[in-house]
């Protein structure tokens, strides 16, 4: 158990709290930038979707994690950002004019929603979410002359400084450069007053209120983060797609990335790492499990999304925390080795008394 | 004219099966304030099951429907004491994502048991009536009846059996509804066992019209919106938003169909932007 010495109060403010975070973590970014070196190309694609996965969960956990906004619809920021980055590379531009726009549009049209959305919870909001998903993926549909309609569009692969990137160990780092930003930019919001009234409107709206936060300004300002991260994921995921169909964007895309964020562990950073590594692993492993399993099993159509949602049911009722709660249990059960209590982490039940008066 | 009235009826009718479903969701979102996404998938499995029992086992019609409510319902039960009893008390996206994964099994479950073949249920009402120009499927006016005379019941039932009341008390207050001696499990295992056979009649309802796929159950997504401009937790606000959605489909088929998909989320947008609680607000207050 490491007792933590406190000489001032920024020290709360570090990213780091001591030595040994600075040594993991940058001993996995350093593992993680070699990566290309050890693993050959099949796996490297499968870690790009992983870390595309997480850039867009990053996202979704800023608005959902973080703010307590659930939303159903961030297909449609992926759709957007994927598409704009395409377009903006079809004219001929480089991916440093198309990434930001990308980030840019899907900002734009997370301002769109937030600005109705900030005055609704809960439900409704997420039936808004889910309904501007909708819609995108149809606009995508029938803009036939931008987004190739329903037949299809081919992305471009990126370009920096007139370099193209064709190798799949170049875009995986390309991709694991900005998600390393993104993640610090994300570390950074969140230690910042804007991050902490983030939480406080999470937790309870009309507190944060009667503390002099503004819940609709801090909604919106969370809206056009999230949207802005998870329009970067779409572009990169419109490279490592290479071909775009407003179908790839449809409601179970959305549903993935909420049961991402979920198995992780809401409101955790970390949580986002380990559901898209969970994620990505489960569909390799969904797929070699039925090949090993006999015909008449695992041959069944159907079977992945079957396992997914069982897993998805088992998570929600055996540990709602996802993995990085359980992570932190087995944590301080090994610190606190002979005192660990159970019960420490027993969750309050609140019993319904509604708000409704009819 | 003829061409308008003939658009709204077939409007109507649609609209009623939205209506139906969304009144499931409703009925269970007041007993527990949980949102039942797999509410859609439940009336997806409610065909399946028709279809299993009429054209399968081959029970006439009139045993086969009963029969399968009777399933259905204790089906809705069965998934409320097996499983999202355990949630009750766990912050609201706990629910979304549980039902959401209901949904995906059930859809996924329907695939394999029934195949990905839509399949049909020979419906002993057929044929077509006409009046005043207009020519109507005998299937669409059935279900125009059917959801008139299950309002009528659901709204006795709610306002005069001892049952319907205990079920408004524990929507209220759960709590207080336990300690005025109301098994307020039980309760809230009943009203998911009527929302599920309520959806399961819709399911019956829309067999004869459409065909029966497993990918019928995303057709809870639209219930929902109905739900949502009626105003959550409101019954008459769940038909009549189910009528709004129902009778936008057809008309936007006919004159602007590149919207077709979409505008009745449009609607619902507007709605909520208008009108953030829906046309029957429910919620009057705020609490901390």
């Amino acid at each position: 158990m490491r007792i933590l010495f406190k000489t001032n109060y920024k020290q709360d403010l570090n990213l780091a709290k001591h030595g040994g975070h600075r040594f993991w973590y940058g001993l996995l970014i350093l593992v993680l930038f070699a990566a290309p070196l050890i693993l050959d190309g099949y796996y490297i694609g499968e870690a790009t979707r992983i870390l595309i996965y997480a850039m867009a969960g990053l996202g979704l956990m800023v608005l959902t994690g973080f703010t307590g906004q659930v939303s159903l619809g961030h297909a449609a920021f992926l759709a957007i950002g994927a598409y704009t980055n395409a377009w903006f590379l079809a004219q001929g531009f480089s991916s440093f004019v198309a990434l930001p726009m990308a980030a840019l549009l899907s900002m734009i049209g997370g301002l769109l929603v937030a600005i109705p959305a900030a005055r609704m919870s809960g439900i409704y909001l997420a039936i808004a979410t889910l309904a501007f998903a909708i819609i995108v993926e149809d606009v995508a549909g029938h803009l036939n002359t931008i987004t190739g309609g329903n037949r299809g569009m081919m992305v471009d692969v990126p370009i920096l400084f007139g370099y193209q990137i064709w190798e799949s160990w170049e875009l995986y780092l390309f991709v694991l450069s900005v998600l390393v930003a993104a993640t610090l930019a994300v570390l950074n919001i969140l230690r910042s007053p804007l991050g902490r009234a983030m939480i406080a409107v999470r937790d309870s709206e009309v507190s944060s209120q009667a503390l002099g936060v503004n819940p609709m300004k801090i909604k919106v300002f969370a809206f056009t983060v999230s949207a802005a991260i998870t329009g970067l994921a779409g572009a990169f995921l419109a490279h490592y797609m290479s071909f775009l169909t407003p179908q790839i964007f449809g409601i179970l895309l959305s549903i993935q990335l909420l049961l991402m964020i979920v198995l992780g562990g809401l409101g955790t950073v970390h949580g986002v790492f380990f559901g898209a590594v969970l994620i990505g692993v489960l569909e390799t492993g969904i797929s070699i499990a039925k090949d090993i399993m006999p015909s008449s099993i695992g041959g069944l159509p159907g079977i992945e999304p079957f396992v997914f949602g069982a897993i998805l049911i088992s998570v929600i009722v055996f540990e709602p925390t996802g993995i990085y709660g359980r992570w932190i249990k087995i944590r301080s059960y090994m610190e606190f080795f002979p005192i660990y209590r159970r019960k420490s982490f027993k969750r309050q039940r609140a019993y319904l008394k509604t708000e409704r008066l009819r | 004219m003829n061409e308008f009235l003939q658009l709204l009826i077939v409007g109507i009718s649609q609209g009623c099966i939205y209506g139906l479903m969304a009144l499931g969701f409703v009925m269970i979102y007041k007993a527990t304030e949980m949102i039942n996404f797999a509410q859609g998938d439940m009336m997806m499995l409610g065909s399946f099951v028709a279809w299993t029992l009429i054209m399968d086992l081959g029970m006439p019609f009139w045993l086969g429907v009963p029969a399968t409510l009777i399933v259905m319902a204790s089906f809705g039960a069965l998934i409320d004491i097996l499983i999202v009893r355990r949630v009750i008390g766990q912050p609201q996206f706990a629910v979304i994502i549980l039902t959401l994964g209901l949904g995906i099994i059930f859809r996924a479950a329907a695939g394999m048991i029934w195949g990905q073949v839509p399949l049909t249920i020979d419906s002993p009402i057929s044929g077509f009536s006409s009046f005043y120009g207009i020519v109507i499927g005998n299937e669409r006016l059935v279900i125009i009846a059917v959801t008139a005379v299950l309002i009528a019941i659901l709204w006795a039932y709610f306002r005069y059996s001892k049952w319907g009341i205990a079920m408004k008390a524990a929507s209220q207050n759960q709590l207080a509804a336990y300690y005025s001696g109301i098994p307020v499990r039980v309760i809230i295992s009943a009203v998911w066992a009527v929302a599920a056979a309520i959806s399961a009649l819709a399911g019956i309802l829309l067999a004869p019209i459409t065909l029966i796929e497993p990918m019928n159950g995303l057709l809870g997504i639209k219930a929902f919106a109905a739900a949502v401009i009626g105003g959550f937790g409101s019954m008459p606000g769940a038909i009549l938003g189910g009528l709004i959605v129902g009778i936008i489909e057809p008309f936007a088929a006919a004159y602007v169909p590149t919207v077709k998909g979409s505008l009745i989320y449009i609607v619902m947008l507007i709605v909520l932007a208008l009108r953030p609680q829906g046309l029957f607000a429910q919620i009057h207050k705020k609490k901390l």
